[in-house]
């Protein structure tokens, strides 16, 4: 067990290395530059920009350069917000991003695991589609409709909860279910088919035989199996949540990371693009770390380490 | 045995000829639509925001274009978007699933896990630097090869091709696991034994077998990449005014709810058309997965 965990550990780095240097060279070919404004900037201007953050020399000898910095736990400046530090940019928004993100987070694994299995095991028809349909409209509305909307029904018409912004626990409430929506309507369908296949099987006969409750069938025997599909895709979700979601933040006006994933893309801001890489990547491989640990947990048949 | 083994239900069978029904209405509204109206329902005029009325059936957006032909023209690109980036994610996603599952080993884990390694890659973000790094290439590449009238459609050009080179991997996924187990059957090793070569049982005798599972999960691929232009044109870097797509559409909507004054109908209107077409595809691709594949069939 803790040689499992201690190789993972140790992949993480060759997993970090490979998506650094990726980024990196990638940004490099990428056509315009991060000091490419409208107007074109005098040479010795742009010059001097890019000794100061070090992207002069030989490509080789930038990234060389660049990776000696990652070691000392150095992000470097971003290109775009001038003067801050990667690190300090992310030390602001990820707090932000992850607190909203672990909500809609726990909100999309119960929702859609409880529905999911509502649908299954319904014994009328129509809950089964009523819950599946809904989940479809979650799944094909994008979630700046959904927020809008959720705005225009419970902050416009009904005066209920405030429209966005960040601070009190009230104004989390619209942006963790919009964030959590088509997560939540996915995980459903998840559940739901693969609860079905499980529903059919031998061992759920046994315990409908015994006599024990339907609830308790599918709660403790059915989904104790019927939840490993989720499972495995919790590791990628929770990367994804907790890293922050540009539409929803833009939509809400939430200072979170979100947007650095993409702006930085736009910006050709290498080294904040390669900073929130780093974090998304870490958090990717941690949690699937977690989740292989769950699955031995849950089904003591798959064996992870000998 | 009795019918009913457990207290519990199989799978139902999604419906078919509806949502192929909805399908074929909002194509040829598409098509039709903006031929028979009025041109000028589309132009700039001083009636900015007014609400739904008999004029203007979904009311009208900040420069006065009437949104009912706006949300048709919207749907003309969505839908084309959509088919587009499909067949080609087909194309890419059959070919590269076709090539794993016969090849097998090595290669096909090799491949395989480039699949999970993109897999793991949030898609917008791809989406956003293959976008942003081929525009210019196909820009420069036009407007050197004397094909100037086209720039205008290089936008979309772009968005086609890189949808479809993000949403293959599932495809490969089920068509790789489709060859795998054809693979095994005694067909293929009989064609095999009578000297077919390789590219012939590829050809006679993988592809007719899998193609309904491949058309299947087609079906699936179209509102999906719909749902990522939409993504794309709320970023910005999506379709372009003077054009639309509902995407372009909705991201306007979206704006225009403020406390003040709620132009609700920009944001309804767009978001119905492309609620039921794509609730109609994914519907379409239930029922045909539920009557095609043979691992669902009970």
């Amino acid at each position: 067990m803790v040689r499992f965990v201690f190789g993972r550990a140790l992949s993480l780095f060759g997993v970090l290395f490979c998506v650094v240097t990726a980024t990196f060279f990638l940004v490099h070919l990428m056509p315009g530059g991060p000091f490419d404004r409208e107007r074109k900037l005098p040479e010795q201007v742009e010059a001097q920009l890019r000794a100061k953050y070090r992207l002069d020399g030989p490509i080789l000898a930038q990234y060389a350069n660049y990776l000696g910095d990652l070691m000392h736990g150095d992000l470097r400046l971003s290109t775009k917000y001038r003067n801050r530090s990667v690190n300090e940019i992310l030390a602001d928004a990820l707090p932000v991003s992850a607190t909203l993100g672990g909500i809609a987070f726990a909100l999309a694994v119960t929702a859609g695991v409880t529905f999911g299995s509502l649908a299954a095991a319904a014994r009328q028809p129509w809950v089964d589609r009523a819950v599946m349909l809904l989940a479809l409209v979650a799944i094909c509305l994008p979630s700046f409709v959904i927020g809008p909307l959720l705005i225009l029904l419970l902050s416009f018409t009904i005066p209920l909860l405030p429209v966005g912004g960040w601070g009190d626990a009230r104004s989390l409430i619209l942006p963790s279910i919009t964030l959590a929506a088509p997560y939540a309507a996915y995980i459903a369908r998840l559940t739901r088919a693969s609860m079905l296949e499980v529903l059919g099987q031998d061992f759920v006969r046994t315990a409908c035989a015994k006599g024990l409750s339907n609830f308790r069938v599918v709660c403790r025997h059915a989904l104790r199996v019927g939840i490993l599909p989720v499972v495995s895709y919790l590791g990628p979700l929770a990367a994804n949540l907790l890293t922050g979601s540009i539409v929803v933040e833009s939509i809400f006006s939430i200072p979170g990371a979100g947007g650095f994933f993409v702006n930085s893309v736009l910006n050709r801001d290498g080294f904040l693009l390669a900073g929130v890489v780093i974090v998304y990547c870490t958090l990717l491989v941690i949690f699937n770390l977690v989740v292989d640990l769950l699955y031995g947990l849950l089904d003591p048949r798959i064996v992870l380490y000998e | 045995m009795s019918e009913d083994r457990t207290r519990f239900r199989g799978l139902p069978r999604a419906p078919i000829w509806g949502p192929a029904a909805v399908i074929a209405a909002m194509t040829l509204l598409a098509v039709l639509g903006p031929a028979l109206l009025p041109a000028q329902l589309g132009d700039v005029s001083r009636d900015s925001f007014l609400p739904p009325g008999p004029g203007h059936w979904f009311g009208t957006d900040l420069n006065g274009r009437d949104l009912f032909y706006r949300v048709l023209l919207g749907a003309q690109i969505s839908l084309l978007v959509g088919a587009a980036g499909a067949a080609i994610s087909f194309g890419v996603g059959v070919t590269y699933g076709l090539v794993a599952g016969y090849a097998g080993g090595t290669l096909d884990s090799a491949l395989m896990r480039i699949v999970d390694v993109l897999y793991a890659i949030p898609r917008l973000i791809f989406l956003l630097v293959l976008v942003s790094t081929l525009d210019p290439l196909l820009r420069r590449l036009l407007e050197t090869s004397g094909l100037r009238a086209w720039i205008g459609y290089s936008k979309i050009m772009i968005l086609v091709l890189c949808l479809g080179l993000t949403e293959w991997l599932t495809m490969a996924r089920i068509v790789r696991g489709q060859v795998l187990s054809l693979k095994a059957h005694p067909f293929v090793t009989a064609a095999r034994a009578l000297g077919q070569t390789h590219a012939g049982i590829i050809f006679n005798h993988l592809l007719p077998n899998l193609l309904g599972i491949a058309i299947v999960y087609l079906t699936l691929t179209i509102p999906a990449v719909i749902l990522d232009e939409s993504f794309l044109s709320f970023l910005g870097v999506g379709v372009q005014a003077p054009l639309a797509s509902w995407g372009l559409l909705l991201s306007d909507g979206a704006q225009a709810i403020n406390p003040i004054k709620g132009y609700w109908w920009l944001l309804i209107f767009p978001a119905l058309a492309m609620a039921v077409t794509l609730l109609a595809l994914n519907f379409l691709g239930d029922g045909l997965r539920d009557s095609l594949d043979p691992r669902r069939r009970r």
